[in-house]
C-alpha cells in the first residue's frame, strides 16, 4: 500500500436526504478526521446538495437520477482522478456508523482486504430488520457464500471500503442500481480479496427508504439475472495472484 | 383473379417501405436505425409479391395456409427489430450514464476554478487597498 498515510475519500450517495445529510457529513468528518468527504447528489429534488456543501463536503451534482450504483460510481471516478488510495462509502441516511467505516478503512489500509464490507449479521449486534428484508439478505448471502466459496453474511450492505485498484474496476463495471451484490462478485472474480467485519446499523436519521415491495421483487429478479450473466461471461480482468 | 391477401400484404409492406424512406428523407429517422425496418419491409414485400415463393416457404415451415407464413415471418422480423432497439437503448443508457457522471465531475472542477479565481481577485483587491 502506498505512503505511510493513505489518502482516504468517503463517498456518501444521497437522494433527497436534505434533512439527514448535514449530520451524516459532520459525523464522518468528526470520526475520519484525515478523510475527504464527497457527497454524490443523485439528482435530488430537495436541498441535499446545498446542505452537504454547507456541511463542508465536496459535492457532485448528478443532473439526473442514475440510481445508487451510478452515484457511487461517479464517486469512484472522482477518487481515481484525484489520486485517493482508499475509498469508503456510507449511506446518506445516517444508518451507518462512521466508527465502523473507520475500522473498514483501517483493514484495507493494512492490506487485509481490497473490499471490506460492514456486516450487520456477522455478530449479533442487535439489528432487526423486517422479515422480508431478512429473507432477501439470507437468500443473497447464501448465494454469495456458495459462489465466492467464502462466508458472506450481509450481501446487500452498503457500508464498504475499497482499495483504489478495485475502484478502478468499479469505474468500468458497476450496475447503476443495486450495485452491492454484483460489485462483490465482480471483485472476487477479478481476483480481489474480500473481508467482512461486524458493524452496527442505526435508525435512519431522516428521509424515506427507497425500498418498496415491488422494487424488492425487481431487485431479487434483476440481481439473480445479473449474477447468472456474470458467470456466463469470461472475467477478462482477472488479476494475477500476488 | 388476384387473391385479396396479396393485395393487402403487398400494399402493407410497400407502405412500410415508403414510410421508412420518407422518414429517412426528412431526417427524422437515422439510416443506421432505418436499416432494420428496411430489411424487414423488403422481406415482407418479396414474400407478399411472389405467391410461389411464399408457398415454398410455408411448405418448408409446415404451414398449410401460405398467408399465415407471412404473419409468422412478419412477427419474428418485428421481434428482432424490437430486440435490436433494446440493445441500442441499453447502449445509449450506458452512454448517458457516463455523460451524466462526466457533467457532475466537470461541474465540480468548474466550481473549484471559480473559487480560485474569486479568491485571487479578492486577494488582489486587498493588496490594492
Amino acid at each position: 500500500m502506498s505512503p505511510e498515510r493513505p489518502r482516504v475519500l468517503v463517498i456518501i450517495p444521497a437522494y433527497n436526504e436534505a434533512t439527514a445529510i448535514s449530520l451524516v457529513v459532520a459525523d464522518v468528518q468528526r470520526v475520519l478526521t484525515d478523510a475527504d468527504v464527497l457527497v454524490v447528489d443523485d439528482g435530488s429534488r430537495d436541498a441535499t446538495a446545498q446542505r452537504a456543501e454547507e456541511a463542508g463536503a465536496a459535492v457532485l451534482r448528478l443532473p439526473c437520477n442514475l440510481g445508487i450504483g451510478g452515484a457511487v460510481q461517479s464517486g469512484y471516478k472522482f477518487a481515481l482522478r484525484r489520486g485517493y488510495d482508499i475509498v469508503g462509502r456510507v449511506d446518506g441516511d445516517g444508518q451507518h456508523r462512521p466508527e465502523d467505516l473507520a475500522m473498514l478503512v483501517a483493514h484495507v489500509t493494512e492490506g487485509k482486504a481490497d473490499l471490506a464490507i460492514g456486516s450487520r449479521y456477522l455478530e449479533d449486534l442487535g439489528y432487526r430488520g423486517a422479515w422480508t428484508r431478512r429473507a432477501g439478505v439470507v437468500l443473497f448471502s447464501g448465494l454469495l457464500t456458495c459462489l465466492l466459496r467464502q462466508r458472506i453474511t450481509d450481501a446487500t450492505s452498503g457500508l464498504r471500503a475499497i482499495s483504489s485498484d478495485l475502484a478502478e474496476l468499479y469505474t468500468v463495471e458497476l450496475p447503476t442500481d443495486y450495485p452491492e451484490i454484483e460489485g462483490t462478485i465482480g471483485a472476487k472474480r477479478a481476483g480481489f480479496r474480500i473481508g467482512e467485519y461486524p458493524a452496527t446499523m442505526q435508525e435512519r436519521q431522516g428521509g424515506t427508504s427507497s425500498i418498496t415491495p415491488l422494487r424488492s421483487v425487481y431487485y431479487v429478479v434483476k440481481v439473480l439475472l445479473a449474477v447468472a450473466a456474470a458467470y456466463l461471461r469470461p472475467s477478462n480482468r482477472r488479476r494475477e495472484e500476488q | 383473379m388476384i387473391d385479396r391477401t396479396i393485395v393487402v400484404s403487398v400494399a402493407g409492406s410497400l407502405f412500410l417501405l415508403l414510410l421508412v424512406m420518407e422518414l429517412v428523407r426528412r431526417r427524422q429517422l437515422r439510416e443506421q436505425y432505418a436499416l432494420a425496418w428496411l430489411i424487414s419491409g423488403v422481406i415482407l414485400f418479396v414474400l407478399s409479391f411472389s405467391r410461389t415463393l411464399l408457398a415454398l416457404v410455408a411448405q418448408a415451415l409446415g404451414i398449410f395456409y401460405p398467408p399465415s407464413a407471412l404473419f409468422l415471418i412478419g412477427f419474428f422480423l418485428f421481434l428482432l427489430v424490437l430486440l435490436h432497439f433494446s440493445v441500442i437503448i441499453s447502449r445509449q443508457a450506458n452512454e448517458i450514464k457516463d455523460l451524466v457522471q462526466e457533467v457532475a465531475l466537470l461541474q465540480w472542477r468548474v466550481g473549484q476554478c471559480e473559487k480560485r479565481v474569486d479568491d485571487a481577485a479578492e486577494a488582489e483587491q486587498r493588496d490594492a487597498t
